[in-house]
């Protein structure tokens, strides 16, 4: 049997009693205090999460900026210094590959942080589809720890505490700081839906801005469970669940990271078909009117007809009703139309609604 | 460490049901719901619906997942506790308490096919 890897913070989980789940190929915490404990914090305060199990990967050279633009869907040509964005990586098929960010260091330097379980995928894709580009791709995910300080007092925990100016960083925005000796990496970017920032740095590093954050008491240490309550009641989407192999981002309504006026990119003769004429399956949210709660695979109905499935449900915390996101066949997905969930034996009744169950209060 | 109820029967699946006369209140233990966490929703039977020793009658969901409740005996159900419809966290302020139904025993000897408090302790143990 394989084992799963470890952050660089494993042992302060197990010291906190954090309930430890695999994830992504790590033993990672999902909850210390309680998932709703937690994800209060995050939207009324301040928590912090160990995301060290993210991946990162450098991609620079004289052919960087044009490499970065045929494996991602969204356009970086001249893009300024120190912006961050946000799309995918798909096969020829349109399915993704992963979703991931790419922050612009400096001409033709480039910093991409994809998803734990895809790390050795997305690596392997990335050395597959280089030929012919000259650039250097350097996999960095065993050097990098890296923390989210997320909620709204995030700006004032981190100047405060860690000692580390922030607050003139505009949203998924970056800035590369010598700190302790070292270059660490701090952006206004985050998975919560609220104000927050993610610091790249050192294992030793990190472990001690995660020691500095707990002794101050003003950041809750956070586990992926609310990490995955929080990112869904805003709609954003968690590959394995409403992004996949099988799923094109048209189909995830994420469009607009798909710049297919670009010239060319891995996947745009599906993905700019889609865009023009329609996907044939579209996510979209689903409100419950019971109590009961969808979960991922339960069936979506119209009348009789299984007409897709539930990506992610949730007995909302932020609004206390049972919501879901789910994936069904495009012409059903009409706003405010009545559609059903099947939940063990039983068959409720919902609506169709926005994906977004809890508005999000970025500062931009 | 884990409430365990002397006098109560236990399944491995972490149920107890608690005799009384020609009934048994179902429940799950105070290991499962510290296990579970928040509980926010617990999907119960219907009154007159059969439940059968060993086999799922319904479902006790936390934030995160949902498990699945399978009865420790066979029966008739005769009440369900409803105030957990509206406040399934009482399971966790106090499971053996907040039983979620109330059966008519069709075979009473059933029970002695489940663990006594000591067996209990030594499945929970075997799980860490």
């Amino acid at each position: 049997m394989e084992t799963n890897k470890r952050t660089c913070l494993y042992d302060k989980h197990v010291a906190l009693g954090a309930l430890i789940s695999p994830f992504g190929g790590f033993d990672m915490p999902i909850q210390y205090s309680g998932i709703v404990e937690e994800h209060n914090a995050v939207r009324q305060h301040c928590g912090v999460f160990d995301v060290s199990h993210m991946g990162e990967v450098t991609i620079k050279g004289p052919d960087a900026e044009k490499f970065v633009n045929h494996i991602f869907t969204n356009d970086i040509t001249d893009a300024p210094n120190g912006k961050i964005y946000y799309g995918l990586m798909l096969y020829p098929n349109g399915g993704a590959v992963d979703d991931l960010l790419v922050y612009k260091r400096g001409e033709n330097d480039f910093f991409l942080v994809i998803n734990a379980g895809n790390i050795d995928k997305d690596v392997e894709w990335i050395m597959q589809n280089k030929e012919g580009y000259d650039v250097e791709v350097i996999h960095e995910s065993n050097y990098y720890g890296e923390i989210a300080v997320q909620g709204p007092e995030s700006e004032a925990v981190i100047e405060s505490v860690l000692g580390i100016p922030c607050a003139e960083l505009a949203f998924y925005t970056f800035k590369q700081l010598e700190h302790d000796g070292e270059t660490i990496i701090i952006s206004r970017t985050g998975y919560t839906g609220e104000d927050g920032f993610e610091i790249y740095a050192s294992h030793d590093l990190t472990c001690k801005f995660w020691d500095q954050l707990m002794d101050s008491g003003k950041a809750v240490p956070c586990g992926l469970g609310c990490r995955d309550t929080l990112r869904f009641e805003v709609g954003l989407p968690l590959y394995g669940d409403e992004l996949s192999e099988e799923i094109t981002p048209i189909e995830a309504c994420l469009g607009i990271f798909v710049k297919t006026d670009k010239e060319e990119f891995i996947g745009k003769d599906v993905v700019k078909k889609q865009k023009d004429e329609g996907a044939p399956r579209k996510l979209v949210g689903i409100e419950l009117h019971d109590k009961a709660i969808p979960r991922h695979g339960y069936e979506v109905l119209s009348g009789e007809e299984v007409i897709g499935y539930v990506t992610t449900g949730y007995r909302c915390i932020s609004v206390e009703k049972s919501v879901a996101l789910a994936l069904i066949d495009s012409k059903y997905a009409n706003m405010g139309d009545p559609v059903k969930i099947k939940i063990r034996k039983k068959v409720f009744d919902g609506t169709i609604v926005a994906r977004k169950f809890y508005k999000k209060s970025y500062k931009k | 460490m884990s409430k365990i109820i002397e006098g109560l029967y236990y399944a491995e699946s972490h149920e107890y049901v608690k005799i009384e006369g020609e009934f048994g209140y179902v429940g799950i233990t105070d290991y499962a719901q510290d296990q579970l966490g928040n509980v926010v929703y617990v999907d119960m039977p219907e009154v007159d619906d059969e439940v059968t020793a060993g086999e799922e009658f319904g479902a006790v969901e936390s934030v995160k997942a949902a498990s699945d409740l399978y009865s420790p005996v066979s029966g008739v159900v005769v009440e369900v506790n409803e105030a957990l419809d509206g406040e399934p966290g009482l399971i966790n302020k106090d499971a053996y308490a907040n039983w979620i139904i109330k059966v008519k025993l069709s075979d009473p000897s059933e029970v002695e096919n489940l663990l006594d408090a000591a067996g209990y302790e030594e499945v929970i143990k075997n799980e860490h």
